[in-house]
């Protein structure tokens, strides 16, 4: 009834391959693009720029890991280093003078080299091993960044970002800003929405499903592992810059932390494997519910009279998000993507229920 | 190179090693049974340290009745976790299983923190702080009496595995398919495995409560805990006590020296790299079994 299905005819190569061949999913793509381009008049200037603007970013890095996790099936427990280097070094490019544009980019290359190293070391193994090797790589990592003064200026020392300069013209409204952050995250959802459809994105379902036997049938897992380890370092080091550049305005090593690895880990994994809307639920989910949630305790200790001291109520949030992981696990380990899945495949056919297989 | 500071050095660092290996033994404990990598074993030994404290301070047990109080609560808790969270999971891909015990350990440490807040207390067990000489060497108490704790629960964990039950746990930890087909209740085994492992936890969060004190930062020996795993082999019970020996001292050692080329710091680094390199050359530890993979 909703997603109706009938009347809808492959005639010719283009429609057969349309990406949204229901009606009803163009519509509510075309809505939710037409909210996302107003979004500075729809919201206040605070939720516009911390809910909405981090959510984005986020979102663009949690489909960076989702393109290895999910798709390739590979584990990385270092992404947030990643994302660091490509802050640092695009921080570091616009400082010694270098465009905007170009040492975004750079700081993408450079995430991507320092990518495939973790690549070379860690994909010997695959499994917990993975896992356990970009964890420590991810140890590894912080060190480097927080004790080489070049990089970081210093143990504790926070970096200023400069201003934004996109195309000459300086970008400092809260809107230009937001615009920025959109237009990167859209670019990430269409390359990946494409990538499922592409050789490169058959192949890494392959070596996901297993690696040996996509080996038998010619699809040479290690290279295309590699691929996915530099294309998915690619999107997480831009992401990072521009998450400094727009959001933080400026760099410590702390935001790119082991903690914030295990943050994208649980946006993934809450949101569902290789599933594109499931990492933007997945990225609001852990982003914004626990604060939430935490106004509603303080909220309604206040109303019961109830009296809580600001260090529990400072890690209420903390625990919110950690019984969030353990719950979406518990009821759909495929995550909210799964979900949404499911809902949409029982309204495909609502309410002839009957007519599914 | 002064020889006395060396050797100073590496038998601290091994008595200190011997501790870590006490929280491997759990990860090893549960990973033999289930094949989980229980990455929540660092906050299970925090809460085991919370909940001694509990029950000495918060209900005025005496020490020598509040650890073993403790010991049976948390056996408990260590069934339930097994229980309510992973059994669920059983057979699911190794990502969500991995996250289940990330979420795990956010969630107990950010508990613990709701309930008894961030700052450190102490954990008084009665060792002296007098400094033990044995020879020319100074040695830490505290460390002694932790390595000791450790070589008996070995030994019992060594002679719990010639048990009717430990039969059984070994049973399982070689085939479960197999367990399952001869009547083993292998759901039973894995959730002992758990209680046993969190009993084991909470050794370890009295002794690291007393030498540190019982905060958060107890959960961070989870790193250490995993990489002694992983250097002995993560289903060897005897490979985690050598591993531990071995990081102890390697890493006393390395930082005892690094530290003042470096700056400070080395400490994590070198665990870190002792992770990487045993991956990189043996990714099944010391002792490990070597698993071969069929398509």
């Amino acid at each position: 009834m909703l997603f109706r299905q009938a009347g809808i005819f492959h005639t010719d190569y283009a429609a057969d391959r349309a990406m949204f061949p229901i009606p009803l999913d163009r519509w509510m793509v075309g809505v939710l693009l037409a909210l996302g381009l107003a979004a500075p008049w729809v919201f206040s200037s605070l939720a516009l720029t911390s809910y909405v603007m981090p959510w984005l970013i986020w979102a663009a890095a949690a489909l960076g890991l989702n393109l290895i996790l999910g798709w390739a099936g590979q584990f990385h427990f270092g992404y947030a280093a990643i994302m660091g280097i490509g802050a640092y070094t695009a921080v570091h490019g616009v400082r010694a003078g270098i465009p905007w544009e170009i040492a975004v980019v750079l700081g993408g290359l450079m995430a991507t080299v320092v990518g495939i190293v973790f690549a070379f070391a860690a994909l010997r193994v695959k499994g917990l091993y993975l896992a356990l090797s970009t964890l420590a790589l991810q140890f590894v990592m912080d060190w480097v960044i927080s004790h080489v003064p070049a990089i970081s200026g210093g143990v504790s020392a926070t970096l200023q970002a400069p201003t934004l300069r996109l195309l000459g013209q300086q970008v400092t409204s809260e809107a230009g800003l937001y615009y920025v952050a959109l237009g990167w995250c859209l670019f990430v959802t269409v390359f990946m929405l494409n990538l499922r459809r592409t050789a490169l994105g058959r192949a890494l379902v392959a070596v996901r499903e297993k690696d040996f036997a996509a080996a038998v049938i010619g699809v040479q897992s290690f290279y295309y592992k590699l691929v996915a380890f530099a294309t998915s370092s690619f999107i997480g080091g831009v992401s990072g810059a521009i998450l400094v550049f727009t959001f933080y305005h400026a760099v410590t090593p702390e935001q790119f932390s082991v903690n914030v690895s295990i943050e994208l880990l649980a946006m993934v994994i809450v949101g569902g494997l290789a599933s594109i809307i499931g990492s933007y639920f997945g990225a609001a989910f852990i982003l914004l519910l626990p604060g939430q949630i935490n106004q509603l305790v303080a909220w309604t200790a206040k109303l019961m009279g109830a009296d809580i001291g600001v260090e529990t109520l400072a890690h209420i949030p903390q625990m919110v998000y950690g019984a969030l992981i353990i719950g979406v696990l518990l009821v759909e380990p495929m995550g909210l993507g799964k979900l949404y899945a499911n809902v949409r495949n029982y309204l495909l056919v609502w309410p002839f229920g009957y007519a599914r297989k | 190179m002064d020889l006395t500071y060396l050797l100073e050095l590496s038998v601290n660092g091994a008595l200190a090693g011997l501790m870590y290996s006490l929280v491997a033994m759990g990860i090893v404990l549960i990973y033999k049974s289930s094949s989980v990598p229980n990455l929540a074993q660092g906050s299970l030994v925090m809460l085991g340290a919370y909940i001694v404290l509990a029950f000495s301070n918060g209900l005025g047990a005496p020490m020598w009745m509040a650890i073993p109080l403790a010991m049976a609560f948390m056996f408990f808790a260590g069934m339930g976790i097994e229980r309510l969270a992973l059994r669920r999971l059983a057979g699911r891909p190794i990502v969500m299983i991995l996250m289940m015990t990330l979420g795990l350990d956010i969630f107990l440490r950010a508990g613990a923190m709701t309930i008894w807040g961030g700052s450190g207390r102490p954990m008084r067990i009665g060792i002296s702080d007098d400094p033990l000489f044995l020879g020319p060497l100074l040695l830490n108490r505290a460390y002694v009496v932790g390595a000791a704790v450790t070589l008996v629960l070995f030994a019992v964990f060594v002679l719990f595995f010639r048990t009717r039950r430990g039969v059984v746990l070994r049973a399982i930890s070689d085939d479960y398919m197999a367990s399952w087909s001869v009547g083993i209740s292998v759901e039973r085994g894995v959730a002992l495995s758990w209680a046993l492992a969190s009993v084991v936890a909470t050794t370890a969060g009295v002794l690291w409560g007393s030498i540190q004190s019982v905060d958060q930062s107890l959960s961070t020996l989870l790193l250490k805990g995993i990489t002694v795993g992983v250097l002995g082999g993560l289903d060897s019970l005897g490979g985690a006590i050598l591993a531990g020996i071995l990081l102890g001292v390697l890493e006393s050692v390395a930082s005892g020296y690094l530290d003042k080329l470096l700056g400070g710091g080395s400490r994590d680094l070198v665990v870190a790299a002792v992770l990487i390199l045993t991956i990189m050359i043996r990714p099944h530890g010391l002792f490990g079994r070597h698993d071969i993979e069929r398509i």
